[in-house]
């Protein structure tokens, strides 16, 4: 499909803006101004329209079809959200609002949401307090480790080592390298698909400023001995920060905050089904347990004695700023919608579904696919297609087939630790007709492995493109249109 | 109103599939003692409820005042074709393009983006967007430090405020000094600027128009800069690219900003957009998600995400940038802006916006009292000063309907006086008028019952 | 099977003694790892660097992986091929796939490293 900008006529406009109804002004000196005009497209309103209407249509997204990409949490976004994020009374609400005099009384709706919306988070996670502002969930993983040195720094520690187990997410060791850290990776005891305790003990000491847990990790495995981690750490005065991103998992079930977990993040964007938008915006709030609240990112939102809401700035050892107003607003309140949609029953109908479901698939598919650590799983679980590779055909060849049956494919060659990983996470909002269409599909493909393995080599035949040369295109780096 | 699509009848065979007796059983890895002290949360409400519930809340909020505030962050029409455009499922219910062959769309939209971004900024190449102009810059300084070899930091005082405090919270843990510039006549100070280029500065970073709607030409400071091996990065607002010099035209290294004038409402602070754009020779620095064109294995145009390779979730603990995913659905409002406005209609953009904050200025200039900052250009946001606390003008301007600008002394202390007042093309030249009705109107009224702020207003000379 | 006629570094480097500099590569057994290479990045010329220092930056789609110096020393060639045709590694790692020549501070340095058999040996 031709570029927009090949798409452009001179001349042609799309959009008609208001006359000029004050005198034309020309005081910028001309060094200060641009030479030649911006080389925008010039386009109608239909050709634009058209122009997008097309690309999307190249495009696989949940409203398409299954999309079971593991660790993603690719669940229905109801469209209510969408109604409500864009009310004019949020829409169009300025930040500084709340900066001019009484300012906070201009903006008591967006404060009081902001301030339930923390506290429905700590009941559910089991914290003491939570903020809203990290935009994204790795600026949470960030947030949190800023809060951690902070917590450090405060009481003279001197540590600079971060412990991250090897099922963790992957993010985790660029969030605390970037805060100054160094990191080592605890291995996972190969038998329980849980972190190794015994080469935890080995590894803590007093230079250990914290461990970051995913859990469930990210083999879907839910390790039961939390509670003796937290303990171990502690012990050291190492702070426990625990990745959220797997909270699809777990609602109503654990609450991190119940086992001791200092600090935490949330990805509302996953478990609170905000669109992902081909790749955010999302919002990762952060939760922490009470000796950590001092130090949460300005402002901070209290209610006062008359019901009114008011931005706290005055918070001396607080980390500061790390978002520039009170975080993604219109995704939180997306977040918000969802929570009261559901309710306290519906969140945990939410767990259990997701988890029945990710069972319901791994049982189905475990006689065809290699399933490293077989036991019952979470919201996710991990296959590997060391079976199928022995044909020639690797994790991306199943992943190309499953594109030409209809489906989005599984995350694969993550977690790294388990070879040709295939990572499934089907969602609780998926219907067991659709999950059982996946699984006949991924059959046919493990049939089609042994009957016909060459056949994989120049899938997906049925999408707009096969397989694009990604050397050529890191070599050449055509990123700009340049025609 | 729950979103759960299978009956108790499919669940029931499910578990049957499964070989277990119940749901619970699938948990049995938690331990009791871990099982939950408690979980009060509201019961579950209906789509209606929920809906009335916002509206109400919607409601409590100032949203419809008129609005001259700015900051960095600012109120442009939004072409009803960016919601129905974006709006649709397959763009904001699909994930980060890892399958390239299901993701063409967005693929191709990010890399129309990427021109986009470059040819408003005159840069070689542009990444596919960061979470926020603040984000935008840390990287930006990251960048020029690992670029660089280098730990010191040069900042314009004229530097969006809540970025430099963006930058001071992410950098607090970490070897880096910085420098920062003060601003006279409303530029960044050229002799604090040049003494402080020593052999540590890695970069240094500048806005156009600064904070205080001042267009400074930034092209010496890059000259110094580049004799010496120090990179330039500059912060610039992107509806005014369409009218000043682009950082392309003045040898700048990395060029950010904030994308939310492109097309993404206000709402309250966010989700909203960092640009970033640099030269051919950083490119391969450049953190984040940046998609390339190349051909399929059956020579048929395609698009993918490229220079993966150093990515956080590779690159683990070496990697240089958090950046994980951008910000897919907020750069594409962007395009789809961008387009939709088109050559003509953002240049138009810019000129409205600059007329009518000139046209403001004169209005302003003939209230008793009140002083417009002049001694340099600006776009179209302009420093006034008042014969009063700027915050309390503002509250009693508020009551007026007025969203007067922003007062500048929690920012810059002792610029408690300061209004920081920004014009955009919706507002049109009575709203204008009104406002300098009602703001001299407010002052006489002030003036008149607050005799106890008289002294102090005497004292600075300003009473006319 | 490494060439026989150099020294092996544990992350994957090999070191050639020509004349007195020592020219630095990957081995074969790394390129073939990182698959295609899409991009190098060259030290400066001039820069000292220790054993075991990071002195550049060998790209693939999949991967992004640091180059150690195998021994310490100043930086005094880069192969600039690279920059155009970073395949090179790929194609003649053990020749013209060369990224560096160092000026050695202690040329004995060479000793610590593997010899082919035991690298292989170590594969």
């Amino acid at each position: 499909m031709s570029i927009i900008f090949e798409k452009s006529v001179t001349g042609r406009r799309g959009v008609s803006l208001p006359a000029c109804d004050v005198p034309p002004a020309s005081g910028i000196p001309g060094p200060c101004l641009r030479e030649e005009a911006a080389e925008l497209c010039e386009l109608s309103e239909l050709d634009v329209v058209r122009h997008f209407t097309a690309l999307s249509r190249l495009n696989f997204g949940i409203d398409t079809g299954f999309y079971p990409l593991g660790s993603c949490t690719m669940k229905f976004n109801p469209r209510v959200s969408e109604r409500i994020a864009g009310l004019e009374g949020f829409a169009q609400l300025h930040p500084f609002l709340p900066q001019l005099r009484s300012g906070g009384m201009l903006a008591q709706g967006a404060l009081q949401l902001l301030y339930e919306l923390e506290r429905v988070l700590c009941e559910i996670a089991g914290m003491k307090a939570f903020t809203l502002q990290p935009l994204a969930g790795a600026h949470g993983e960030l947030t949190g480790m800023m809060l951690i040195a902070a917590y450090h720094r405060a009481k003279g520690n001197r540590k600079h080592v971060v412990l991250i187990p090897d099922e963790a997410h992957g993010t985790n060791p660029s969030s605390a390298g970037i805060t100054g850290y160094t990191t080592q990776a605890v291995p996972t005891d190969p038998v329980s698909g849980m972190l190794d305790l015994v080469a935890l003990e080995s590894m803590l000491n007093d230079d250990t400023a914290a461990i970051m847990l995913t859990n469930p990790n990210t083999l879907g495995i839910f390790n039961s001995e939390i509670e003796r981690v937290v303990e171990m750490a502690h012990r050291y005065d190492a702070q426990v920060y625990y990745d959220g991103a797997n909270l699809n998992a777990i609602m109503g079930k654990f609450r991190p905050g119940d086992a001791g977990i200092d600090v935490m993040h949330i990805n509302v964007h996953k478990t609170f089904a905000t669109p992902h938008g081909g790749g955010g915006p999302g919002a990762g709030p952060v939760g922490v347990r009470e000796h950590l609240v001092p130090f949460l990112p300005i402002s901070r939102i209290q209610k006062r004695q008359d019901n009114t809401y008011v931005l706290d700035y005055d918070q001396p050892q607080s980390i500061g700023y790390v978002a520039p107003f009170y975080g993604n607003f219109s995704i939180l309140v997306r977040a918000y919608a969802y929570i009261l949609l559901n309710g306290g029953r519906g969140l945990i109908d939410v767990s259990e579904n997701a988890v029945l479901n990710a069972n319901y698939v791994m049982h189905a598919l475990k006689g065809r696919y290699e399933l490293p650590y077989d036991r019952p799983c979470m919201h996710e679980c991990v296959f590997s297609a060391s079976r199928q590779a022995e044909y020639g055909v690797h994790a991306t060849d199943i992943a190309k087939a499953l594109i030409d049956r209809g489906y989005h494919p599984p995350t694969v060659y993550f977690p790294l630790i388990v070879k040709e990983a295939m990572m499934v996470e089907p969602t609780e909002t998926e219907s067991k007709e659709t999950l059982d269409g996946f699984i006949a599909a991924m059959l046919e493909i493990a049939d089609e492995v042994e009957q016909a393995p060459e056949s994989f080599a120049d899938r997906p035949r049925l999408a707009p493109v096969c397989r694009p040369d990604e050397v050529q295109a890191a070599r050449a780096m055509d990123v700009c249109f340049n025609g | 109103m729950s979103f759960i699509a299978n009956t108790d009848a499919q669940r029931a065979e499910m578990l049957e599939a499964i070989g277990v007796a119940s749901v619970d059983e699938l948990f049995s890895s938690i331990p009791d003692a871990l099982r939950p002290q408690s979980f009060r949360l509201p019961p579950p409400r209906s789509e209606h409820e929920v809906m009335e519930y916002f509206r109400k809340l919607s409601q409590r909020n100032y949203a419809h005042l008129t609005g001259f505030l700015g900051g960095g962050f600012y109120d442009h029409f939004i072409p009803a074709a960016v919601d129905a455009l974006a709006s649709r499922g397959e763009f904001f219910t699909a994930y980060t393009p890892y399958q390239p062959e299901l993701s063409q769309g967005t693929l191709q939209a990010i890399y129309e983006y990427q021109t986009q971004i470059c040819r408003l900024t005159g840069m070689a190449a542009a990444n596919a967007s960061m979470y926020d102009g603040g984000t935008a810059i840390y990287e930006a300084c990251q960048m020029a430090l690992h670029a660089t070899g280098r730990s010191r930091i040069v900042i314009g005082g004229g530097v969006n405020p809540v970025y430099r405090k963006m930058l001071y919270s992410y950098t607090a843990n970490l070897e880096i000094d910085f420098t920062e510039i003060p601003v006279t006549h409303g530029q960044s100070d050229r002799e604090a600027v040049f003494a402080a280029l020593g052999e540590d500065v890695a970069g240094v970073i500048l806005q156009n128009p600064n904070f205080f709607g001042v267009i400074d030409d930034h092209e010496d400071i890059v000259t110094h800069c580049h004799e010496r091996g120090i990179l330039v990065i500059q912060s610039v607002y992107p509806i005014a690219m369409a009218m000043l010099k682009p950082p392309g035209a003045i040898g700048v290294d990395i060029a950010v900003g904030e994308g939310q004038s492109l097309g993404i409402p206000l709402a309250f602070g966010g989700p909203y957009l960092g640009f970033m754009a640099t030269s051919k020779k950083l490119v391969r620095k450049m953190p984040g998600r940046i998609a390339g064109r190349t051909l399929d294995r059956n020579g048929r145009e395609a698009f993918v995400l490229t220079l993966q390779a150093r990515e956080q979730h590779i690159r683990r603990e070496k990697a240089t940038s958090n950046i994980c995913t951008n910000q897919g659905l907020c750069a594409l409002r962007a395009h789809i802006y961008l387009s939709v406005i088109g050559k003509e209609g953002l240049k138009e953009v810019a000129q409205l916006c600059h007329a009518k904050a000139e046209y403001a200025k004169e209005r302003f200039k003939a209230i008793p009292g009140v002083s417009v900052m002049e001694s340099s250009p600006t776009f179209n946001e302009f420093t006034v000063r008042l014969p009063a606390d700027a915050s309390e003008v503002a509250g009693r301007l508020v009551e007026r309907g007025i969203a007067p600008g922003l007062p500048l002394g929690r920012y810059y202390p002792g610029m408690e006086n300061y209004l920081l007042v920004a014009v955009t093309e919706k507002r049109t030249k009575a709203e204008i008028g009104h406002f300098a009705e009602v703001l001299a109107d407010v002052l006489t009224t002030y003036w008149d019952f607050a005799n106890e702020q008289s002294a102090r207003i005497d004292i600075q000379g300003r009473r006319s | 099977m490494s060439e026989s006629d150099r020294k092996y570094a544990k992350s994957h480097e090999w070191a050639k003694l020509e004349g007195d500099v020592v020219v630095v590569g990957i081995s074969d057994h790394a390129q073939k790892e990182l698959g295609d290479i899409t991009f190098v990045e060259l030290p400066t010329v001039g820069t000292s660097v220790h054993a075991g220092g990071e002195c550049g930056v060998v790209e693939s789609v999949k991967a992004a992986s640091d180059i150690y110096a195998p021994i310490g020393g100043d930086v005094v060639a880069v192969n600039g091929a690279l920059e155009d045709a970073p395949e090179l590694i790929n194609q003649e790692p053990f020749a013209g796939g060369w990224i560096l020549k160092l000026q050695p501070a202690d040329v004995t340095e060479l000793d610590a490293l593997m010899s082919a058999a035991d690298y292989d040996a170590t594969l």
